[in-house]
């Protein structure tokens, strides 16, 4: 299948700075796509390229069989783009968000009352259509904005950052929003620093840190790959941590001493903590869990995504 | 999902050609929210001016020294306080919006990133705020009608006189607001020592030839004196040379069109490739 998005030796650079630097991608139809890395990594800079309101100094790149740079508002029309801050009117109400958003796509107002309200039922803001912006809480201003994203039917949505500043809940219902959209074939590419969201929402995702991909792949592969199945987190206090890491070398097949704690790379991680114990080492405390991506970026870059 | 009643394709055809139109229509929805305090100052403003400038100190001014300009002091004033107070309102529009659309709420990112591109954003914004200010013309002049400072006809040419002074001053001014990363004092600045002397020296209480020759170069340089010359000979046939109704109309054209490049240029420049 022609990808719907492929970049190759994608490059931007700002003077000396180079943002992104000659980074190869390729985003199937309908597939979930995710970039991951801390803030800072170049993944807005590369949504802007993909949306063409950013010029790239290098590479090439084709979205919806169009090249970006060149076709800046013919490529827009075929995106819904999520940004990282909220942009919303606030001086119009909540429908009128959408209907004169949907104006900019040259779509008439008879088809865009009806459209709104199609969305509004989708993102569970029904209620709220006459409501004026200013009183929605965060989740719901996220929800109205990726509704907005939808309202000329996009082939492909682009989100920056969707879940920042949201509560657990928020950020499930936002999820579950997602995953409809993905079952009825809308491709999502989804930039994050947050792994469990990289987890839920991405088919595939490349791992970028300072411009460049670090690894690409599912988050189940990448985690193969990368890491064990289990991490053992041991917390024996601030002033011991180090101390101990001596007497533990063996026990995992891998292990990071972090500022608060201790994370041990094993298969099976409840053994491991047995063998601590046997040691006659005490944890304040101990868990064992999966691992994440979390892990799989500190293995790649020696840094915690939230650094 | 319904279906998308335009393909991507027809979207982009259409936003090519009326993308400038999109962008005002929702600014001018979004000023539906102040339709009210909008609608009192563009009635109470000419009524205040005209109290105070026209028949108040009008009636001193004609007991003083007769007519001026060859018409009563009322007719003489009314016509360009037209102009100075559309000059005059323009500020607030292009500048503090401007901020929002770029910075506070980032307002201008939205059309951005769909079809609609930076440049018919800058025109959106500016085509809103003149069809603004068109009615706020419009009102102005009815104004006048009743305090009978004019007569009906072709004194109506001063409502576009007035919009294109207005157009020569707002485009410039958008596209230096739109340089700005950040308010600071400019916008105060540019109220307080741009526009108010614009107001005060450029002929609008009495004719420019009364000034000192060493001010007189103010009012050359400001669209009030060129729209408020206009405007008089709009509303009384007031005696222009040709020669000089073509520098008054070349000198609005020519900033409200030079402005209006400038910052179409401008928002090319931060909001797209």
């Amino acid at each position: 299948m022609q990808p719907v998005i492929e970049g190759r030796g994608l490059t931007k650079a700002y003077g000396n700075l180079v943002a992104v630097d000659g980074i190869d991608f390729a985003v199937e139809p309908g597939e979930s796509f995710g970039l991951l890395g801390p803030n800072g990594a170049g993944k807005s800079t590369t949504m802007r390229l993909i949306g063409g309101t950013l010029d790239r100094t290098g590479g090439t790149l084709q979205v919806a069989g169009l090249d970006p740079g060149q076709e800046g508002p013919r490529v827009r029309a075929h995106l819904g783009v999520v940004p990282q801050q909220d942009n919303l009117d606030e001086e119009l109400r909540v429908a009128e968000n959408l209907i004169m958003y949907g104006r900019y796509f040259g779509l008439s107002r008879s088809h865009l009352k009806p459209k709104a309200e199609e969305l509004l039922d989708f993102v569970q803001l029904r209620d709220k259509s006459h409501a004026k912006v200013s009183s929605l809480s965060g989740g719901m201003k996220r929800r109205l904005t990726i509704a907005r994203g939808l309202v000329n039917d996009p082939s492909i949505l682009l989100l920056d950052e969707p879940t920042t500043g949201l509560d657990p809940q928020a950020r499930h219902t936002l999820w579950d929003r997602l995953f409809r959209l993905k079952e009825v074939g809308t491709t999502l590419v989804v930039t994050t620093h947050f792994m469990d969201e990289a987890e839920q929402l991405c088919d595939r995702l490349i791992v970028i840190d300072r411009g460049t991909i670090m690894a690409q792949g599912s988050p189940r592969e990448l985690i193969r790959e990368h890491s064990t199945r289990e991490v053992l987190e041991l917390r024996f206090g601030s002033a011991r941590n180090a101390s101990v890491v001596d007497s533990l070398g063996d026990v995992a097949r891998r292990l990071e001493v972090l500022p608060d704690r201790i994370l041990l790379y094993a298969h099976d991680g409840e053994e491991a903590l047995g063998e601590i114990h046997r040691r006659g080492l005490s944890p304040v405390t101990s868990l064992v869990r999966r691992s994440s991506l979390e892990d799989v970026f500190l293995r790649l870059t020696g840094r915690s995504l939230v650094d | 999902m319904t279906s998308a009643a335009l393909t991507p394709e027809q979207s982009a055809a259409r936003a090519r050609r009326f993308g400038w139109w999109y962008f005002a229509e929702s600014q001018l929805r979004a000023m539906r929210a102040y339709l009210g305090a909008m609608t009192l100052s563009a009635v109470l403003e000419p009524v205040l001016y005209l109290l105070a400038m026209g028949v108040g100190l009008g009636a001193l001014v004609d007991a003083q020294s007769g007519p001026v300009d060859g018409v009563p002091y009322l007719e003489f004033v009314a016509p360009a306080l037209l102009v100075a107070s559309l000059v005059t309102s323009v500020g607030p529009e292009m500048t503090y919006p401007v901020m929002d659309g770029f910075k506070w709420h980032r307002l201008y990112y939205a059309p951005a990133a769909t079809a609609v591109t930076p440049r018919q954003v800058a025109v959106g914004h500016f085509v809103a705020v003149m069809i603004r200010f068109c009615v706020q013309a419009c009102t102005f002049y009815l104004v006048m009608l009743a305090f009978g400072a004019v007569r009906p006809g072709w004194s109506a040419l001063m409502i576009p006189v007035g919009v294109l002074a207005a157009a020569a001053a707002g485009a410039p001014l958008q596209a230096f607001a739109a340089t700005r990363e950040d308010e600071g004092d400019a916008f105060v600045f540019v109220q307080r020592f741009v526009v108010m002397p614009m107001f005060l020296f450029s002929g609008t209480f009495f004719p420019l030839a009364a000034m000192p020759v060493y001010l007189q170069w103010i009012g050359w340089v400001s669209p009030v004196w060129h729209g408020s010359q206009l405007a008089r000979l709009a509303a009384y046939g007031a005696e222009v040379p040709g020669w000089l109704v073509a520098v008054h109309v070349a000198m609005l054209l020519g900033l409200a069109v030079g402005g209006v490049w400038w910052a179409r240029s401008v928002y090319d420049r931060r909001l797209g490739a």
